[in-house]
């Protein structure tokens, strides 16, 4: 089976795959969880405004989100990008954009959707009186996210994030439809330059492999310390 | 916006000079649901077997469990829907390669291997939780009345499992519709694949993604909500979820 198994095509293309293809996946990875927390917890925010005109755009995008495809989203994105950007600069044309940044752009949107439901979850997890107890006390809507409901809600589902950011990174290996060199992109580059698809899709799948498991496992750790016991 | 919109371009032929292209895009659809519901089966046999197998009071077969689940959970469904159609062909012995490459419909029978083998590691979960969520005196009381472990599981815990797991399973049965759009990137002219190609032929990308969007939304709308008739049908009594029995005066 291993007979004609070439490791030394690994080694050769380590470089390019870790330099140009993980600094991809990682950076997207990153910037795609932070942005997609934000706009998730903003929109978690709207849909528990109790105010029609908030909640219901916020229900229908995150229901929007959650219908569809993450590979037609991409798609989406890659050809929408170019005419919202036209849009808010008022350029003549659609704008150039980057493989970067319209990833970027799709997976923030994306995510959003899965970190409000999670976010959401997390608010309810707090008890009303809390909220009571911080209106009594005369603090405002702003004070009474911001200081005591949205760091508790954060520390309660800071597991559940962090699963959601791992399901994030493997799901950045989809930007492969657009042919950008992310991890699997440069792997995939490769093994069709080299014609040794079987080393290199197997690496790669080594590679995600502990990733992936190296996280979930601190993940599970984290959530054993941070569990609050009541 | 200086996009040309053409609407009436789903009743245009397509470039296959037998169907319109919204006749293509309803194949798509046909495929995409083929593809879901193939490995749906799949994913229910072999992740209900790991699930099982992760609560037996045999620790290498629970070990063996675990081990099936993390494999298949922390490897990302592309790179295993590369490993079905690349990498599987060339490492079993030759003959089986040469016919597995030249089977009719590969990618097919790839893309519902794969989703099913991926979404079994979750469905593994699911049954797994299902079980635990038993009172423990269940399997207890099956034991002591002389079941075997096997028959335990087949008359008493399992039945109960899957009625309290039913509504995580329709999440999953929603994702492996929405997941089956990956093997788009195996040659599957699945309902993707099929708006990725009118878009292509035809460059009315917006027209191609708004219809496809559309009917991944009536699917999931219709899916919902048999599945939501279906759940109250089996829900337990007793349980959060059944129909609250009306308060006696």
């Amino acid at each position: 089976m291993f007979t004609n198994f070439d490791f030394d095509v690994i080694v050769r293309s380590l470089p390019f795959l870790f330099y140009t293809g993980m600094t991809f996946t990682l950076t997207l990875t990153a910037f795609a969880t932070a942005g997609g927390i934000v706009f998730g917890t903003l929109l978690a925010l709207m849909r528990l405004s109790g105010t029609p005109m908030l909640a219901l755009p916020a229900a229908g995008y995150v229901n929007l989100m959650r219908s569809v495809p993450l590979v037609l989203m991409i798609f989406w994105f890659y050809f929408l990008v170019p005419y919202i950007g036209q849009w808010l600069t008022g350029a003549e044309r659609p704008i150039l954009v980057g493989p970067f940044v319209s990833s970027l752009v799709t997976f923030t949107l994306f995510e959003a959707a899965y970190f409000c439901e999670i976010m959401r979850a997390g608010i309810q997890s707090i008890p009303r009186g809390q909220v009571s107890a911080a209106q009594a006390l005369g603090m405002s809507y702003a004070l009474t996210m911001g200081y005591v409901v949205l760091p508790q809600a954060f520390r309660n589902m800071l597991p559940v994030l962090l699963t959601q950011t791992i399901i994030l990174f493997q799901d950045t290996s989809l930007v492969y439809v657009l042919s950008i060199s992310d991890f699997l992109g440069a792997a995939s580059k490769v093994a069709q330059r080299d014609g040794r698809l079987v080393e290199m899709y197997l690496f790669a799948a080594v590679v995600y492999f502990v990733i992936s498991f190296a996280a979930s496992h601190g993940a599970r750790v984290l959530q054993r310390r941070t569990a609050i016991i009541r | 916006m200086n996009y040309h919109w053409n609407w009436g371009i789903f009743w245009q032929i397509s470039p296959d000079a037998s169907h319109t292209y919204l006749q293509t895009l309803l194949l798509g659809t046909f495929w995409t649901l083929a593809t879901a519901l193939a490995a749906w089966c799949l994913a229910l046999f072999f992740g209900s077997i790991a699930g099982v197998i992760r609560t037996t009071p045999f620790p290498w077969l629970v070990r063996l469990g675990n081990a099936y689940v993390e494999l298949f959970r922390n490897i990302p469904l592309l790179v295993q829907m590369f490993l079905w159609y690349f990498v599987l062909p060339e490492i079993v012995p030759e003959e089986i390669g040469t016919w597995l490459k030249q089977l009719p419909n590969a990618s097919f029978y790839t893309a519902v291997v794969a989703l099913g083998f991926y979404t079994s590691a979750r469905v593994a979960e699911q049954v797994r939780a299902g079980i635990m969520s038993l009172a423990q005196g269940q399997r207890l009381a099956a034991l002591a009345l002389g079941l075997t472990l096997p028959q335990s599981y087949a008359f008493v815990l399992l039945p109960m499992a899957y009625r309290i797991i039913l509504p995580p399973l329709t999440s999953e049965f929603l994702n492996i519709i929405k997941n089956s759009a990956v093997a788009i990137t195996i040659g599957l002219m699945e309902l993707t694949g099929r708006a990725r190609a009118m878009q292509e032929y035809s460059f009315q990308v917006f027209e191609a993604f708004t219809a496809a969007t559309m009917i991944y939304i009536v699917v999931n709308i219709v899916v919902t909500f048999a599945m939501r008739a279906f759940e109250k049908r089996l829900a337990v009594p007793g349980f959060i979820g059944a129909k609250q029995q009306a308060p006696a005066h």
